[in-house]
Parts: structure tokens; C-alpha cells; sequence
């Protein structure tokens, strides 16, 4: 049970999306309330953290989750795997509606999504040994028997290229990209169905970066894992996903497949936030057109009427996108964006060369 | 070339630790004129960050010896007593920093900080150094620079403070400007601002940029020279076109192949670097290299290849042969970028 990580060059064949999806979210909201005074606390307005998001995500499929700091990426995360109570909204996860299940109802649930995050040192305890962290799920679920548990870890360690003869060594032994291999080990046990990975490869260098995306890439062909994939860079998410879900200020604006999102963009945003990644080409980079975003981006307490983008937006047309907030309409190819003056099939590709 | 501004010749930096030597700068020459960029790549402890925190004078370990000479304006910062260094740095070099929240203090509102270092080098009131941050805000293009200096740095955005932290480091109208990855804590739209903005204040302060990375996507449009380092070392100089077009050294190659690109099909698997960077204690013999390359070669693993140069000041420590290196990069490197 051993991954070649960097052997193989041709990619894997993506699945279609059919039938029903893993997890199915529809109006999903949740706001955090300001208060003021300390004993009698009153409520004087919200953080419109996520505000209304519809999102399918097909079971075997990556979705890539794309927005600038603060936009709600995260907060979705965390609804999604209910580590918060939602404010309003579904979430249907296989089938069951998960929306609002309690915590007991959900333990059992958990072992089937499961979460890497962002920051590899800060999200390993460093008095516990690599192996007692990756056997840590099979202890609460108790899916293992405990005399198991230890060739279990072994096999994950291995599987995700760590050297198994280090169960018992610390997390500060290891660099940063091997400690996000105890991440996705650790996410991995339980054999879950979807597992969110909240910036998984930010904190890396490139060349580490490049391994651990080849490594996520071999796990979801080999265990039929299903990937909720949150980035700010968008270099990386084009890399690994299958469809693209663009958020702003607790919104999403649009979704696409990748190719057709990066290629064809419709929201004015999308596509200032494309022209914006660096090429690594000095000549071609010279020659892109950039749209630069006055700015910064609104303060989600009190969002802009309309159309959330319209302070900000190049293409933006008074009064129709102050007074008139557009919902995801579809273009072609399931490719939906909510804007009142989407950008025209002009390819992102000629700008760039 | 024009005068050289900075002159680094043959620096070395080594940590005495328990555990032995640490190696984190082995050796490196460059040189840097005024109106250049010079961009310096590299993985994390591949010894990019000391070398100028050393430049800086800003490495105080007990243990730490440095070796070489570093000639700014044809004066040798090494052997400048401390407080002569102190009077060059801040006001002829400066530096910005990876974290801008990290590298303000909370405490104090952000005009007070920027006036603090102007008060540092120059005898003027407070309050004229508080006009002068106020106007240096306005210079980095923070809108309502009166108001934004009475705040503090938590009521700033990310991209705004390090907008302040380069208007501090600018304050003082310094020759050189060290940019310690300046952008990797800031989203996209808000790296191409800063880095635009980087560019525009070199032109108009006629100053030297040093910018410090580690994704070679990132400098591609911004740096005049590029120096690869690997392990304390630089395996490749050249001008950014030699780097990105024409490279000799397999990290090099490494690093253009490990980029996720966003004007690229999807598909194309990736090709990492195999392996980790080693421990600069235990560097291994011959080319530092040679564990993670996929040309290794027998000599490879006896002899330090040298840094030599090929065309112009484009210069490569590789023991592969010209025309071979040209031959990989053509078939196997460019093709898969």
C-alpha cells in the first residue's frame, strides 16, 4: 500500500459529476452578533460572515474555494463540517440533512469529513508523539482495535511518505512539509468521503507545495476521496480542481469548471482577481493587462447595497448594481456568475500572450 | 554597469552551535547598482534571509562568524563599529519584513512609529516628524493619511500596514531597500499592488531593491538580476531573462517546474523537487545538490562545482557540461512550464 508520488506524469481521468451530491448546501448563512456594554451585552449589528451561499459538491470531484482574505471561505469550511452552528440555511451531507444535527448525532458523521489546515506547526500538538496524532481518530471512533492501532499508522505513515520507523518522534522534528504529510495522514484514517483542505500549501515553499499537491492528487484517485480545496492562490487551485467556486464578502459570484473560469471569466471580480497572479515569465507578465482593484474590501458588518462589488468594480453601472443585488445566473456550461454586466468571451489567454 | 552600491564579496556566515557548525552562508559575491532590482530565490533555510539580516548588521549571535567583505559605497559594513552601522542603517538601508503585524508595535499609533524613525536619524520636533509620516503615508497611496496615522496598526488591513511599513523604510529616502518577502502574507490583488508600488518608489527615490523570495512566479516582472541559492550557496546569477528562459542549475529547474501556473491547462502533473533541503550542519560533499538531482553525476558527489560564467554575468555552479544543461532545458524543462 505505497504511493509513487512523483513517477507517473499523466494526469488522472476526472469523474463526471453524476447523481447526487455528496454535500449539498442551499441558502447557507451565518452571522456573528457585535455587542456592546459587558453585563447587560446589546446587540448592535452583525458580521455578515457568509450570507446566502448555494453550493453542490459531486462526490469524487474537487471544488476549489477562491476569495481574498475575509471573504467567508473558512467560515464555509467550518459550517460545512458543523465545527459552528449555522445561522440559517441546509447542508445536506450524503444524503442526511445535516443542518441541525446536534453534537452528539454528529460525532458519529465526523469520521466521514475530515479537515487539513493551514498552519502545520500550529495545528499539531507538540507534546504527542506523530504516531499518537495520526492514531488519535481510531482512539475516539474506536473503528480499530487498540492493539491495531499502531500497524494502522505505520501503514498511513507510509502511505503518505513519512518514514514509519518516526512514530515516536515529535512534530518539531519535522519540517513543514512533512508535517502537513501528518495532516493529511491523520485526515486520511478514518477513510472519510470528503475531506476540506483549508489552505493546505500556503505556509510551503513552492518546491514543497509541489509534492504535497501530487500526494492529495494519488489519495483521491486511490481512496475516492472527495476535496473541498480553499485558496487564495488561484494558480494552485486551477491546478487542482475540477469546478471553482469564486466567494466576496460572504457571497459566492461565480462557479465554473476550472478551465472555463480561468479562460472565460464573467464576473469583473474573477477577473480582476486573475489578472492580479504573477506569471512566472518575465516577457509574457509585461505584457498582461492588469485590473487593478481600488481599494479595500468592504467591511462585512455593513455590506454594500446592491451588488456587493459595485464600490469596487471596474464595469459597474448606476443605478442598476447599487439598487439591484444580482443572483448566479447560468451562462453556458454550468458556468454561473452573479453580476448585472458579466465580462465578455474575451479569453483571459490573449491579455496574458 | 554603473557604479556599484552594494558590493558583497565572498561572505560566509557560521553559527557555532552544540550540535556543530552551521554553514548558513558558505561563500556568496554579488553586486547591486542603484535603480536595480536584484531578486534573491531560494527554500527556507537556504540562507537568503541572514545573508542580508548579516548585511544589516542585524545578526548578534555570540557564536555567529562572519567572513568577507561587504562594501556599501565603497565602505566595509563588517568592520564598522556598531554605532557608526546603527547611523547607515535605517537611513541609507532598510528593510521590510515578511509579517507587517508582527513588525509594528501594537502600542503606539502608526505616524508615531514612522516619526520615531525619522526622529532616529534627524534632529526635528515630534511633530514634524509626524507631518513627515503623515506625508510618506500619502506617498504609499494610503487614502486619508491625516486620519490613518492617529490609528493603530490592528485598525489596519494587512495590505495597508505593510503599505506603512514601507512608507517607515522609505521615510528616510535610503539607497537601498531590502524586501524580506514582502508579499507573501498579502492575497493577489493585494501583491501586485505592493509590488507595483515597490517598483514606482524605486524610480522615485533612485534607490536599490533587494527582493527576497521564495516563488520565482512572483519576481518575474520586477527583478533586473536573480540569484539562486541553494544551502547557503548561490548556484545560479544571472539577469532575469537567463533565469527564466535559458537557466543551467537542476534547482533551478526544480523551482520553474514546481510553479503551478495560471495561464497553463490543467492536467500537466507536477514535478517537485524530490527530496528536503539538507541540514546545513551535515551539508553533503561535493555539489550540495546532488541528493535531490536528477542529472547526478559521479564527480557530482567529490567535487563543489565552482560558480562559473557562461555568457555575460550569467554564471552557474554545475558540473554538467554547457551544452548538455542547454540541451535538458530546452527538451525537458521548457517544454513542461
Amino acid at each position: 500500500m505505497s504511493v509513487q508520488v512523483s513517477e507517473r506524469t499523466e494526469p488522472p481521468a476526472k469523474p463526471a459529476r453524476t447523481g447526487e451530491p455528496l454535500v449539498r448546501i442551499r441558502g447557507l448563512k451565518k452571522y456573528f452578533p457585535i455587542t456592546r456594554g459587558i453585563i447587560f451585552q446589546k446587540k448592535i449589528g452583525n458580521v455578515h460572515a457568509v450570507d446566502g451561499i448555494d453550493l453542490d459538491i459531486y462526490p469524487g470531484e474537487t471544488v476549489g474555494l477562491v476569495g481574498e482574505t475575509g471573504c467567508g471561505k473558512s467560515t464555509t469550511a467550518r459550517l460545512i463540517l458543523r465545527l459552528m452552528d449555522i445561522t440559517e440555511g441546509e447542508i445536506v451531507f450524503d444524503g442526511r440533512d445535516i443542518s441541525h444535527l446536534k453534537a452528539s448525532k454528529m460525532r458519529p458523521l465526523r469520521r466521514e469529513m475530515q479537515m487539513i489546515f493551514q498552519d502545520p506547526y500550529a495545528s499539531l500538538n507538540p507534546r504527542h508523539t506523530i504516531g499518537s496524532i495520526i492514531g488519535a481518530p481510531f482512539r475516539l471512533h474506536g473503528t480499530v482495535p487498540k492493539k491495531k492501532i499502531k500497524d494502522e499508522v505505520r501503514q498511513l505513515m507510509e502511505l503518505v511518505g513519512l518514514n514509519p520507523e518516526h512514530y515516536n518522534r515529535y512534530p518539531h522534528e519535522f519540517s513543514g512539509g512533512q508535517r502537513q504529510r501528518i495532516g493529511v495522514a491523520r485526515a486520511l484514517g478514518l477513510r472519510p468521503k470528503l475531506i476540506v483542505c483549508d489552505e493546505p500549501v500556503s505556509a510551503l515553499d513552492v518546491s514543497i507545495q509541489a509534492q504535497i499537491l501530487n500526494l492529495l492528487e494519488d489519495l483521491q484517485e486511490e481512496f475516492k476521496l472527495t476535496y473541498l480545496f480553499i485558496a487564495h492562490d488561484l494558480s494552485v487551485v486551477r491546478h487542482v480542481s475540477d469546478r471553482v467556486a469564486v466567494m466576496y464578502l460572504g457571497r459566492i459570484v461565480e462557479v465554473a469548471e476550472g478551465s472555463t473560469l480561468y479562460e472565460t471569466p464573467k464576473h469583473p471580480y474573477t477577473g480582476a482577481l486573475l489578472s492580479a497572479v504573477p506569471i512566472p515569465d518575465p516577457e509574457l507578465a509585461s505584457k498582461k493587462r492588469r485590473i487593478i482593484l481600488e481599494g479595500d474590501v468592504p467591511s462585512p458588518i455593513n455590506p454594500p447595497s446592491g451588488c456587493r462589488f459595485h464600490p469596487r468594480c471596474p464595469r459597474a453601472q448606476f443605478p442598476t448594481c447599487k439598487e439591484n443585488d444580482p443572483q448566479l445566473e447560468e451562462f453556458h456550461d454550468g458556468q454561473m456568475a452573479a453580476c448585472h454586466f458579466p465580462l465578455e468571451d474575451r479569453a483571459l489567454i490573449e491579455a496574458t500572450g | 554597469m554603473a557604479e556599484p552600491l552594494l558590493e558583497v564579496k565572498d561572505l560566509k556566515v557560521h553559527f557555532a552551535t552544540e550540535d556543530g557548525v552551521v554553514k548558513a552562508v558558505d561563500g556568496i559575491t554579488f553586486s547591486i547598482a542603484r535603480g536595480e532590482t536584484m531578486g534573491v530565490v531560494g527554500e527556507s533555510g537556504s540562507g537568503k534571509s541572514v545573508s542580508f539580516l548579516t548585511i544589516m548588521g542585524l545578526i548578534r549571535s555570540k557564536g555567529a562568524m562572519v567572513s568577507g567583505e561587504v562594501l556599501f559605497k565603497g565602505q566595509d559594513l563588517l568592520k564598522l563599529p556598531s554605532d557608526e552601522l546603527r547611523h547607515i542603517r535605517g537611513s541609507k538601508i532598510s528593510m521590510i519584513f515578511q509579517d507587517p503585524m508582527t513588525s509594528m508595535h501594537p502600542f503606539y499609533k502608526v505616524g508615531s512609529q514612522i516619526g520615531e524613525a525619522i526622529r532616529a536619524h534627524q534632529d526635528i520636533s515630534k511633530k514634524e516628524a509626524f507631518s513627515q509620516a503623515i506625508e510618506m503615508l500619502r506617498r504609499v497611496g494610503i487614502p486619508r493619511p491625516e486620519e490613518r496615522a492617529k490609528q493603530y496598526p490592528h485598525e489596519f488591513s494587512g495590505g495597508m500596514r505593510q503599505r506603512a511599513m514601507i512608507a517607515m523604510a522609505l521615510s528616510l529616502n535610503p539607497d537601498l531597500l531590502i524586501a524580506d518577502e514582502p508579499t507573501t502574507a498579502l492575497d493577489v490583488t493585494v501583491q501586485a499592488q505592493i509590488l507595483d508600488l515597490i517598483d514606482r518608489l524605486k524610480e522615485e527615490f533612485d534607490a536599490a531593491v533587494v527582493m527576497i523570495t521564495h516563488d520565482l512566479g512572483v519576481v518575474a516582472e520586477h527583478c533586473d538580476d536573480i540569484m539562486v541559492m541553494y544551502a547557503g550557496k548561490a548556484v545560479e546569477y544571472g539577469e532575469a531573462r537567463d533565469i527564466y528562459y535559458n537557466s543551467h542549475h537542476p534547482y533551478t529547474w526544480g523551482l520553474l517546474q514546481s510553479i503551478t501556473r495560471i495561464d497553463q491547462d490543467l492536467g500537466d502533473r507536477l514535478r517537485p523537487i524530490r527530496g528536503l533541503p539538507p541540514s546545513l550542519i551535515f551539508v553533503p560533499k561535493g555539489c550540495s545538490f546532488h541528493p535531490r538531482c536528477p542529472y547526478v553525476m559521479d564527480v557530482c558527489k567529490q567535487e563543489t562545482p565552482p560558480l562559473l560564467p557562461s555568457a555575460g554575468h550569467h554564471a552557474t555552479a554545475c558540473h554538467l557540461s554547457l551544452a548538455e544543461k542547454e540541451r535538458i532545458f530546452d527538451q525537458e524543462v521548457a517544454s513542461h512550464r
